[in-house]
């Protein structure tokens, strides 16, 4: 009985160690049709941990974002669909062409940054492939078993998905960017699909231009709220941020008063950000908040309240005014 | 109720009230407590509620894959031209349930709504996205998922949570709608997540500064 039970166990090695050579997955690149968005760097290391990458890249004159995927690491191949039917990137023109490209390739895993853009599309997509999406993993265990947080990360949960094809979407400040030199992928035509959309049009955008780092992928975020009183105010944390090369951020708190716009916002319902240094001016730290930023590495707490919980996961903390602390800290970097 | 549903459930109430809409129906899928969720929503502006009653082990397991499909059965039966619902729930912060049920309608979707407009049976819809705001133009029926700032929901008076209590709750199960409920996920384990190290107060900006350095941040920055 233990000899043969030991027999089936080394067959299942032999099996897995077969089934990972066929593991292929898809990493649907998130882009503005120029650039790639950072955060794809990102889940491309997390699909990579699960079998060879192949990346789709759908969009509206998007052949540059194709080519800067080609030179990142670890992407074997490109596949690219180039058509005016991809503007927008609305769920409802892309969810069939992943359909069609996973008809031809039977892809074992599809993945995607779990930002707007993936969050809206993987589980339209989840729902056509008739399996069960996982959002926002933290960690994979193995082919078929994802690490989540629950109850606005207070809790770490762990999946194991039954389904044969899983579809996921992928934490970026959980997983190390992919090298974006190196690579050598070759690009094809994504297989041909009849994109008809008459439902939804896509209208336009109002994206906040700005020279500091984008927030989810930056090295120091400063981050104001409530405390802060009003939107002028911010100025001061933006002068502290070009010192720091930071990005800022804010609590929800902030964004509701109308002091910085939603996009700002860090938290269970905003970004989650884990840089090498968080600084929260004015911020109490409800769990909601904490949510977004608690990974972080250090954390800076600025706050006249001796008592708020942000205290209590701030490495350093200093009890003071800010409209005191922030610029004398500004007089000194 | 979960936040999220609280925005969506005063949507769909406001939507009445400028007559974009002639009836809400507000829905919950679980174990006896769900009621009480939907006498909130009763209490809100809904006019009456479905209970889709599923509890114990099923409910334990139970996933946005089959609440999807339940609702996407519903919409229909109930010939719904809107299907108004959070973005996610602050428990499992799955983000799914919206898109998946659009998906299984064929409906178009407009996930993180901080904007709706009605005009000839088109929706105009401010989504919320990473850098900023969009705009998508859509065909009813569709789905809308909601974001925070899409409005305020109202507190439910006195005199309405009386009224709530007359309006009609339907109880229905899963099978009703011809949806299995064997779980697609097992969970293996929950755990509670890394606790950090107990920080230090600093009594000085000077300090502070002397210690990024110390870290290596101040300078490499």
């Amino acid at each position: 009985m233990l000899a043969s039970l030991a027999k089936s166990s080394s067959l299942c090695r032999g099996l897995s160690h077969t089934l990972r050579r066929f593991q292929s997955t898809l990493v649907v690149a998130e882009h503005n049709n120029e650039k790639l968005t950072p955060s794809t760097l990102n889940t491309i290391t997390a699909a990579g941990k699960l079998g060879d990458v192949a990346c789709l890249v759908a969009g509206n004159n998007c052949a540059s974002v194709a080519e800067e995927l080609s030179k990142v690491n670890g992407v074997t191949k490109i596949l690219l669909a180039d058509n005016e039917a991809f503007n927008g990137l609305l769920a409802e023109s892309i969810t069939p062409l992943v359909l069609e490209t996973q008809k031809q390739f039977n892809f074992t895993h599809i993945l995607a940054n779990a930002t707007a853009f993936g969050k809206n599309l993987l589980p339209r997509l989840a729902a056509k492939l008739d399996v069960a999406p996982v959002s926002d993993i933290i960690g994979i265990a193995d082919k078929d078993t994802f690490i989540r947080t629950i109850y606005a990360g207070n809790a770490i949960q762990t999946v194991k998905v039954l389904d044969a094809v899983k579809v996921i979407t992928v934490r970026g400040t959980s997983f190390e960017a992919a090298g974006s030199e190196g690579g050598s992928a070759s690009t094809e035509n994504a297989p041909e699909c009849s994109v008809k959309n008459d439902l939804t049009s896509f209208e336009g955008s109002e994206i906040h231009k700005s020279d500091r780092p984008e927030l989810t992928g930056a090295k120091c975020v400063i981050s104001g709220g409530r405390g802060m009183k009003n939107g002028e105010n911010f100025q001061m944390l933006y002068d502290l941020a070009d010192k720091l090369n930071a990005a800022v951020g804010a609590s929800r708190a902030a964004v509701d008063a109308g002091f910085v716009p939603n996009d700002m916002q860090v938290g269970q319902t905003g970004k989650i950000v884990a840089p090498e240094l968080y600084i929260a001016v004015g911020i109490s730290g409800a769990i909601q908040h904490l949510a977004g930023m608690k990974d972080s590495k250090i954390i800076v707490a600025i706050n006249k309240d001796a008592e708020a919980p942000i205290f209590q996961v701030a490495d350093y903390g200093i009890v003071a005014d800010l409209f005191k602390a922030v610029p004398d800290l500004n007089k000194l970097l | 109720m979960n936040p999220f549903d609280e925005i969506a459930v005063e949507e769909a109430v406001r939507m009445k009230e400028k007559k974009v809409a002639k009836e809400v129906v507000a829905v919950s899928c679980g174990p006896t407590q769900c009621q009480e969720t939907l006498r909130t929503a009763l209490a809100m502006g809904a006019d009456r509620g479905i209970h889709v009653e599923i509890s114990g082990d099923d409910y334990t397991a139970v996933q946005p894959f089959h609440i999807s499909k339940i609702l996407a059965k519903l919409a229909l039966e109930e010939k719904a031209d809107i299907l108004l619902l959070g973005k996610q729930a602050i428990d499992d912060d799955c983000n799914q349930t919206g898109q998946m049920a659009a998906a299984l309608l064929d409906w178009p979707q407009a996930t993180f709504a901080c904007k709706v407009e009605e005009s000839n049976a088109n929706l105009t819809v401010t989504r919320e996205v990473d850098g900023g705001l969009e705009t998508l133009k859509m065909k009813t029926p569709c789905v809308v998922t909601t974001d925070l700032r899409l409005n305020e929901p109202r507190y439910a008076t006195l005199p309405n949570i009386m009224k709530a209590k007359k309006k009609p709750i339907a109880k229905k199960s899963a099978a009703d709608y011809g949806v299995d409920l064997t779980p697609r996920h097992t969970v293996l384990k929950v755990d509670d997540p890394p606790t950090r190290a107990a920080g230090e107060k600093l009594e000085t900006v000077e300090d502070l500064v002397s210690k990024l350095k110390e870290a290596g941040f101040y300078g490499e920055l």
